[in-house]
């Protein structure tokens, strides 16, 4: 068990040393020009070159590499091209929002997701089974500025019950963790669904059922923890889905979280925090895939760590 | 055994039972609808998408809401939704065929010769896919299409270069069992060579999967051009797609909201469908999952 949480953990880190290099380069080849969105239009050639002799983006790729790198293992993400800031501070000041919204979504999804997958796999094969099965297919056909759009249309400028943007208090949160949360609530009802199923079907319900304990003892008391529990440890690997969504959810709703720096960031090329939100998600996204992967076994001993 | 009935199931009966399902009846028939209108696009038109009417606006100078002369409304422009909604279908149909078929074949190669040639070779292909598992496929896709100026061909490369990574782990786990099986073994035995086994053998035996994933593929493409389109960096107006009719009039939902929600709706309705299809095909191909309904 240590040896393979050490193994993991090294395979993450690789991981992300990967993303780094990939990521580096990938930002390297654009054809947009840093320098010339900070020197802006009426810049002489002498200011542009002097810029980006100061910014070390005249040194070749493996140079500003190893800076980055370098700079990176002391935990600096470098300097914003346009805010003069370091980039770790400006991530670190969005980031409460952004994780703020990622618990909602969270709880939104469960209780969605999980309800949902529950009452389906009760009434197996009824009418309200495959409705409920179709709502989830919806959820994740939907595009998220669809469905942010339209809680906005009916909750915010038809209903007036929530805000239509903005941050701060908790009717703020609601409509943006909703629509996040719809989408993962189709995955989770599908997965709520088969795992009570499944749970349904094995011995110890029918004892705790022929031991003469109400329907809903047996539900709630035995069935229900049980195929809740391989699916928690699935929220880990939400956290790719979840970072994927940020931008657009952030930006539909005016969300200041890193979702929307990083949009601002790649609408004026500034690379350094294009890199660093990168390489934040990649690290959130690693670590919920090791936290799952951790988890998985903790909750159901028969899958062994290899 | 079951993977070789799987492989050379009869289309006839595979077709069968797939109509048998409700669900995948509907899926079939929105996306046969939506290849139709976009293939007769310029003929069933009542309107050229890109042309702005005098009286496609208020005497404000606002859309027209749906009405019997604009079935589905005017937008900011002056134009007839409708007839840009049709056209918007050419574009995601394109996008979603093309760049998904591009994911595919990378994902599939990657993954077969990863699954089969183990070792070096197969160690490097997929820690690179690992790699990619942990990017944030949308903002690698936003950061590509938008400081390449997109093209509808550069939006549909960018879509498959995120995509493909999930059918190759797929692939990868499904040759990896394939190429253990006996009747692999034994023909290796027999001194047949890796091509003949990869193209007579293995690859016969995928054709499922790559059919799931192929059209459960689409609805994710079709959803990311949506977005790119959404945020301006995908297909760029004047050429209509469903994503970039909603960027083009998002400010005004409240006083014009068919203007989002109709393009949204088909959006929808579009990746459903082939939602739809692709998990029907996934229970009748699969004879792991049979009897479970």
């Amino acid at each position: 068990m240590p040896l393979y949480i050490v193994r993991r953990l090294l395979q993450s880190l690789l991981i992300l040393f990967g993303i780094t290099v990939v990521t580096f380069i990938l930002l390297y080849l654009l054809p947009a020009d840093p320098v010339r969105q900070i020197a802006g239009r009426s810049a002489t050639a002498a200011t542009v070159e002097s810029i980006r002799h100061q910014l070390g983006l005249d040194l070749p790729l493996y140079q500003q590499y190893g800076r980055y790198l370098w700079g990176l293992l002391h935990g600096d993400l470098g300097r914003s091209y346009l805010q003069k800031t370091d980039v770790a501070t400006l991530i670190w000041s969005r980031l409460p929002a952004t994780l703020l919204l990622m618990v909602g979504a969270i709880a939104c999804e469960l209780a969605l997701g999980l309800t949902m997958g529950l009452f389906a796999a009760l009434k197996r094969g009824s009418a309200l089974d495959q409705g409920l099965m179709l709502i989830s297919f919806v959820g994740v056909s939907a595009p998220q500025f669809v469905v942010g759009i339209l809680l906005l249309y009916v909750f915010a400028v038809q209903l007036g019950w929530f805000p239509i943007g903005g941050y701060g208090h908790f009717s703020n949160l609601v409509l943006p963790a909703l629509t996040l949360g719809f989408l993962g609530a189709g995955w989770y009802s599908r997965m709520m669904r088969s795992s009570m199923i499944d749970v349904l079907r094995q011995d110890y319900v029918r004892t705790a059922r022929s031991k003469g304990l109400s329907r809903a003892r047996v539900l709630f008391g035995h069935a229900v923890p049980n195929a809740i529990l391989p699916i928690v440890a699935m929220i880990g690997i939400d956290i790719g889905v979840f970072m994927s969504g940020i931008v657009v959810v952030e930006s539909v709703f005016g969300w200041p979280g890193i979702g929307q720096l990083a949009w601002q960031a790649i609408q004026r090329v500034d690379i350094p925090i294009i890199m660093g939100v990168t390489l934040i998600s990649a690290l959130a996204i690693v670590l919920g895939n090791l936290l799952a992967d951790l988890v998985t076994p903790l909750i159901d001993p028969r899958i062994k760590l290899q | 055994m079951t993977a070789l009935e799987a492989g050379s199931a009869a289309p006839l009966s595979v077709w069968a039972r797939l109509l048998r399902r409700p669900l995948a009846v509907a899926g079939l028939v929105v996306i046969v609808v939506t290849v139709l209108a976009a293939v007769l696009a310029p003929w069933i038109t009542p309107y050229p998408p890109d042309q702005q009417f005098f009286d496609g606006l208020t005497i404000e100078g606002a859309p027209l809401p749906p009405n019997g002369q604009y079935l589905f409304g005017t937008d900011l422009l002056g134009r007839d939704l409708l007839s840009r909604l049709v056209f918007g279908a050419q574009t995601s149909l394109l996008i979603g065929v093309v760049a998904n078929g591009i994911a595919v074949l990378i994902g599939a190669t990657i993954g077969i010769l990863a699954g089969y040639f183990r070792g070096f070779i197969g160690a490097v292909l997929m820690r690179f896919t690992d790699l990619m598992m942990a990017f944030p496929a949308l903002l690698l896709a936003i950061v590509l299409a938008a400081t390449f100026k997109p093209s509808l061909w550069i939006v549909a490369l960018v879509i498959a270069m995120v995509n493909w990574v999930q059918i190759a782990r797929v692939i990868f786990t499904e040759t990896r069992s394939l190429a253990e099986r006996d009747f692999v073994v034994a023909e290796r035995s027999l001194g047949a060579g890796s091509g003949r086994i990869l193209t007579r053998h293995i690859l016969p035996h995928l054709v499922p999967t790559l059919l799931v994933y192929s059209t459960l593929g689409i609805s994710t493409t079709v959803l990311l051009e949506a977005t790119l389109s959404y945020l301006g960096v995908g297909v760029q107006p004047p050429t209509p797609s469903w994503g970039n009719i909603i960027f083009e009039n998002q400010t005004y939902f409240s006083s014009a909201p068919w203007l989002v929600f109709i393009p949204g709706a088909a959006i929808i309705v579009l990746a459903l469908a082939f939602n739809l299809v692709g998990d029907a095909l996934r229970d009748v191909l699969d004879p792991t999952q049979q009897g479970h309904h």
